[in-house]
């Protein structure tokens, strides 16, 4: 849409996604889950999906990770095509998805552990990113001990502790209640604000997009494809309070009226 | 109302029990190579260990039986891994696993006699055979119980296969892997007194057959229930074992809200 220089600018992103198409074969036909996606990432950037439930856009994250595939078109990740799993990408799921067997500390190396970065080395990194999310004291404790919230923040240090050059975010506190959701989402500003690592966070709530975004990606429903591409203005650090001005109302309103065009708003 | 312990009415039930059981046969007068009666069984069971001869053949079986396990479990470990990790094995494998797995394997004693021998080698062979399969069956379904997301977060981190196996799957099938170790060291002890009953020199099994041709059925009675503590014995130290490994295994779900509260 508003990318007409796409091929210059490319190039000085971080992640360019172009023309990316993905058709899953079914046994009742080709079902297109995702239709010409085309945007891009700048260095440093928070980046939010919003888009209904089934438009696709766990199956992007998926792509962009390396774990799936592409139909067509293709992401690059600092210029080269994403094809498989990469070292220099963090992903959190929308489960903690931590293993039982390991220590918090333990289960925070896991990446450390499969890429023989060396644990000496960056120990001292996993006790300091776990102090940053708020566990120090639970670096003994294994992940059954510890609540919802605090499972997914061990998965977020798990995936920051390579140093990786994007954090891909897979609605992660779509499991939390309302209120640990909200207090993660003050978590996840500070650690952004913190680190400034480049993040793509997928959602389906836009106010949670809004709060956390520089940028947010509106996708419309299956075949998902960008809808809209609205830059957020908003100051930081933003607090909980921002949700109730009418700037911030007037983001969600304007995403929100995308949906209700498409038809696609499924709550 | 006085409270009695339970564990106390329980022994008090097992006393009641014998007591019957030495009345009954007294007043009946039950002849001792049908029915003897708890007194003589513990004299049965006390001579026998005063002369050595129940602790020379329990040596026996219990070193045919814990050598069974072993080997019983290797090959089980072994097999069940290729089996899990390769679907053409499974393909190739799959005739010879029906037709073993449908075969009660204590049928095989007597080939087994004659391909090893009287002595501790077809014992073992017996044990080993008897065992085996259902922990094989365990490791395979362990091995394939991996979380999807699990394999998909080691994936992402690119993980090659044998990491994902090393550090994912065989953490996974411990529980399928410890329960299997339950059954195969009950059935090892199975395999080991059924090859002794076909053709051995020494063992408890080979005790029980030689008191039944003197009819000393007392003598019976007190071997099955060294037997019976042997299986208990055995059977605590695998769970032991389990408790130690599969720590972690007592919360299953990650995702619940669990003990621990800070904050938020």
């Amino acid at each position: 849409m508003r990318r007409a220089e796409g091929a210059l600018a490319a190039s000085a992103d971080l992640i360019a996604v172009n023309r990316l198409s993905k058709t899953y074969r079914t046994r009742s036909g080709a079902v297109t889950a995702l239709e010409n996606i085309d945007f891009a990432i700048a260095e440093g950037e928070f980046v939010a999906i919003v888009g209904p439930s089934g438009c696709g856009k766990s199956t992007l994250l998926k792509i962009l990770a390396g774990l799936t595939p592409a139909s067509q078109g293709a992401a690059r990740l600092s210029g080269t095509p994403i094809v498989g799993p990469r070292r220099d990408i963090g992903v959190v799921f929308q489960s903690p998805v931590l293993f039982p067997w390991r220590t918090v500390l333990s289960n925070a190396l896991l990446p450390v552990d499969v890429q023989r970065l060396g644990r000496p080395q960056l120990n001292a990194a996993a006790m300091d990113l776990l102090a940053l999310v708020g566990l120090k004291g639970f670096e003994r404790r294994y992940p059954w001990e510890l609540s919802g919230g605090m499972q997914q923040r061990v998965a977020m240090v798990r995936a920051l502790i390579h140093n990786p050059a994007i954090l891909l975010m897979d609605e992660p506190f779509g499991a939390l209640d309302a209120m640990t959701r909200e207090q993660m989402n003050l978590e996840l500003q500070r650690i952004w604000l913190e680190r400034r690592k480049t993040a793509l966070f997928i959602t389906h709530s836009i106010a949670e997009a809004v709060f956390l975004a520089d940028r947010v990606l509106v996708m419309t429903p299956r075949p998902g494809r960008i809808m809209d591409d609205v830059r957020v203005e908003l100051a930081r650090p933003r607090a909980l309070e921002v949700m109730n001005t009418p700037v911030f109302g007037g983001y969600v309103q304007r995403i929100r009226a995308r949906f209700q065009a498409t038809g696609g708003l499924d709550s | 109302m006085i409270r009695v312990p339970r564990f106390l009415l329980r022994l008090l039930l097992v006393a009641a029990v014998l007591a019957i059981w030495e009345a009954a046969v007294h007043l009946f007068a039950v002849p001792a190579f049908i029915l003897p009666p708890p007194s003589n069984i513990g004299i049965a069971l006390w001579r026998g260990f005063a002369s050595t001869l129940y602790i020379d053949h329990l040596r026996i079986t219990v070193a045919e039986t814990l050598l069974g396990f072993v080997f019983g479990s290797i090959l089980a470990l072994v097999l069940g891994t290729l089996i899990a990790l390769s679907r053409r094995v499974e393909y190739f494998l799959y005739p010879f696993i029906v037709m073993f797995q449908s075969m009660p394997k204590v049928a095989l004693a007597p080939l087994i006699i004659v391909w090893f021998g009287l002595g501790l080698t077809s014992k073992v062979a017996q044990a080993a055979v008897t065992a085996f399969f259902p922990l094989m069956v365990n490791t395979i379904v362990g091995l394939r119980s991996a979380d999807e997301d699990r394999v998909a977060l080691m994936r992402s981190l690119d993980a090659s296969e044998l990491q994902i196996l090393t550090m994912l799957r065989v953490p996974s099938a411990m529980p399928f892997i410890m329960a299997g170790f339950e059954i195969a060291m009950v059935l090892s002890l199975i395999g080991a007194i059924v090859a002794e009953f076909v053709g051995a020199q020494k063992g408890l099994g080979v005790l029980i057959m030689s008191m039944t041709f003197t009819m000393d059925v007392a003598g019976q009675f007190s071997v099955l229930l060294i037997l019976s503590l042997l299986g208990l014995l055995l059977n605590a130290v695998i769970v032991e074992i389990r408790k130690r490994v599969l720590f972690w295994d007592a919360s299953q779900k990650m995702t619940e809200q669990a003990p621990v509260d800070a904050k938020l």
